[in-house]
């Protein structure tokens, strides 16, 4: 086995990457919170575990969502990071078979050719050199797709790129190098002792004829350690410390751990896992619809992990959650971005005195919240099917209305925030009711995630399915054709996608949009947006309503009054909530109509 | 006397050469809507908070405009930002990005 000096940056390098990352990985361990290093426990000895390896897999090494969002731009990643793994496994197994029995530093299986060029005759010697090239190539194909993304990001599916900062460009341009010098110095070295698979061994004997070999040979290797330790340096402070990151932190989000209202370590993992891909920059309305670039997640990532806060960009964010399904890591940049407001320690007080009223007993409480009151066409179609339903109800904001306190929440004045939800609170608790049914999707994420209410917390989507499931109101369906609008706190906020459409078979004919479900394009509206001026708000707005009239719809039907509300003031047709098209669908006894054979909800659609 | 149902104001005298309108400026050049208010008084009709106090955006807008921003203080730690002015607007008001910069440059 031998040694050279050469060896020295690769070898250096190494040590610094993993001396470091095992230091902050078990910083990040110790630091997390006492319920966090719990899950951890109890879920090291479970199936979690074997999930997690399999995930490791399937995203660290294939980038199996990345090739979801954009084939090309998946065989880039998974180029990178499967193959070169690969090349890594079968130069370690090719050298314990060449040299059974003996303990190799790690040098040696990475430089094997440049330590033994005229190995051959042991098992499979031939099978190695052309696997070894076969890996090598598939990397550099990979390379060659790299630089050629950074050229044109478009052709990869991708309009807009990141920009970089000074140790990515260093580490991006070591990683670059990589590949090709180790392609010229295996060939330097295949060319002078005529050994070397198919690429290696052809492109040595074409240099051959071109350059002096033997005085190429040495520096070539050198050239390429020194790009193996620079990338290995320049790594844990550059984006590319999501690689080794990413695998902690699909460890303990399958150990059920996840960001809370503070910075944790779990945050900090999820901030070091961004890889800066960009992918969450298409989605964002607020880039393809307000040509507004600078805010999207993956800036506002960079700026926590570099700590460079910038108000505008924490701020300027419809909080859609669009960015959340996009990103291939899956980390929850809206939670993210809610701590770095709330980071500015806008403390205070809400300088209100509202009168404490206990509320009269009822079954149900129904909520409208600030933006139902804006739109009473969808409080008062509650109002009649809630009666028409037979329900002991109480309208609890019909007068004196409070803000249910999410728009002071997603503005980070958390204290205030708390003032208001204490005084609802106590509202909803006096009346003794056991049902809380709000208009308002951002009222009921607020109600359903943060006030603790011990009853049952519903959006008037899943009230007025339940009505319907239980046979308590029933519709004929009428002949018109609808396309429905997943408002963001309900579908991606909430996961409430079935729900409202199993309600407008029965009304109309849904047709499909643009962009369904998760996918679905914020109204522009958004509450979580102080900074955003109405005119870029339209341009959203228009750019939403085109993806929903696709099929061209009679009537477009939203299950959110502020959505309802923000289309209405751009759209060609009719815009209704989910409560307005129910009413006009109810089918009274009096009514003298033949109705549809299945005016109910199967009840197999129910078991969910 | 006879109810009018309204009221005179006592005599109040707004120099704008002498009171300071740096807030105003600055807050024109943060967010230029805060330039197109026509002083119809919607926002103010809508307010969550005014149900319970005097809130009114058009107020606060109309002082920190004139000047006269100490008025203004206790107003501005009633809002709950829910938004309802910015939806009744009808010039487009950008209501609550003057609200929260308001807040922060004043108070915090
Ligand atoms: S947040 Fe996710 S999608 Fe966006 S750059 Fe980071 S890893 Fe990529
Ligand atoms: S939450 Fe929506 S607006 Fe904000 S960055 Fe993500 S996609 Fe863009
Ligand atoms: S509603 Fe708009 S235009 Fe009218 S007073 Fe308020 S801010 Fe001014
Ligand atoms: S955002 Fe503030 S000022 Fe505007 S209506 Fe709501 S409470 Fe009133």
């Amino acid at each position: 086995m031998g040694f050279d000096l050469f060896v020295i940056p690769f070898t250096a390098g190494l040590a610094f990457l993993l001396v470091w990352f095992l230091y902050k990985t078990v910083e990040w361990l110790s630091h997390l919170n006492r319920v966090d290093r719990t899950m951890l426990r109890r879920g090291v000895i479970s199936s979690k575990t074997v999930r997690s390896v399999k995930e490791v897999i399937l995203e660290s090494l294939l980038h199996r969502k990345i090739f979801r969002t954009n084939p090309l731009l998946g065989y880039m990643h998974m180029s990178l990071a499967f193959g070169w793994f690969l090349l890594i496994v079968a130069g370690n197994v090719e050298a314990m078979i060449f040299k059974p029995a003996t303990i190799h530093p790690p040098y040696y299986p990475i430089f094997f050719r440049f330590f033994e060029p005229e190995a051959a005759g042991f098992p499979g010697a031939k099978a190695f050199e052309f696997i070894m090239d076969f890996l090598l190539v598939f990397i550099l194909s990979g390379v060659a797709l790299a630089l050629f993304k950074r050229i044109r990001s478009r052709a990869l599916g991708m309009k807009k790129t990141t920009r970089l900062l000074w140790y990515d460009r260093l580490a991006l341009y070591s990683l670059w190098c990589i590949f090709p010098f180790r392609l010229l110095a295996e060939s330097i070295t295949s060319g002078i002792y005529q050994t070397g698979g198919i690429v290696t061994g052809s492109l040595g004997n074409i240099l051959a004829g071109l350059i002096p070999l033997q005085s190429f040979e040495y520096p070539a290797w050198w050239a390429y350690s020194l790009a193996l330790g620079l990338f290995f340096v320049a790594l844990p402070f550059s984006r590319y410390m999501h690689i080794p990151t990413e695998v902690v932190l699909i460890f303990l989000r399958n150990y059920g751990i996840h960001t809370r209202n503070s910075y944790s370590s779990y945050s900090e993992i999820e901030v070091y896992s961004c890889s800066r891909c960009g992918i969450c920059i298409d989605p964002c309305p607020m880039s393809e619809a307000a040509g507004i670039q600078n805010i999207q997640s993956v800036y506002m990532i960079r700026n926590i992990r570099y700590k460079t806060p910038d108000e505008e960009v924490n701020d300027n964010c419809l909080m859609c959650g669009r960015c959340n399904i996009a990103c291939p890591v899956g980390i929850v940049t809206t939670d993210l971005r809610a701590i770095a407001r709330n980071e500015r320690h806008l403390s205070g007080n809400l300088h209100l005195t509202i009168p404490a009223t206990s509320s009269p007993h009822h079954d149900v409480i129904y909520f409208a919240g600030c933006m139902g009151q804006l739109t009473p066409a969808v409080t008062q179609s509650m109002e009649t099917i809630l009666q028409q339903a037979g329900e002991d109800y109480l309208f609890l904001d019909k007068e004196e209305s409070i803000c249910c306190g999410r728009p002071l929440a997603l503005a980070g004045r958390i204290a205030e925030a708390k003032q208001l939800m204490e005084i609802n609170r106590d509202k909803i608790l006096s009346s003794g009711a056991r049902t809380l049914v709000t208009s308002c999707p951002i009222c009921y994420k607020v109600f359903r995630e943060d006030y603790h209410l011990p009853i049952n917390v519903m959006h008037h989507t899943q009230y007025l399915h339940r009505l319907l499931m239980q046979g308590r109101i029933r519709l004929r369906s009428q002949n018109i054709s609808l396309a429905y609008h997943d408002p963001c706190e309900l579908g991606r906020g909430s996961g409430i996608y079935e729900e409202p459409r199993q309600i407008l078979r029965l009304a109309g004919n849904l047709l499909p949009t643009a962009s369904e479900k998760e996918k679905s394009i914020c109204c522009g509206g958004s509450l979580g947006n102080t900074v955003l001026n109405q005119k870029k708000r339209h341009a959203i707005t228009e750019y939403s309503l085109e993806s929903l009239t696709i099929n061209n719809p009679d009537t477009i039907v939203t299950s959110c009054p502020l959505c309802k509300k923000t289309f209405a003031q751009r759209s060609d047709r009719p815009v209704l909530d989910i409560a307005e098209v129910v009413k006009s669908a109810i089918f009274r006894d009096k009514d003298n109509i033949r109705i549809r054979e299945n005016y109910q909800i199967p009840a197999e659609e129910f078991s969910s | 006397m006879i109810n009018w149902q309204f009221t005179l104001h006592p005599d109040h005298t707004i120099n704008l050469d002498t009171n300071d309108r740096t807030l105003a400026r600055l807050l024109e050049e943060k967010e230029p809507t805060s330039r197109i208010c026509m002083a119809c008084g919607s926002c103010g009709g809508t307010c969550t908070a005014a149900q319970f106090e005097p809130v009114s955006f058009r107020h606060i807008l109309l002082m920190v405009r004139r000047g006269e921003t100490e008025s203004v203080r206790s107003e501005l730690t009633k809002c709950m930002y829910c938004g309802k002015c910015t939806l009744v607007c009808p010039r487009g008001v950008n209501t609550r990005h003057i609200l929260a910069l308001l807040r922060t440059m004043l108070i915090n």
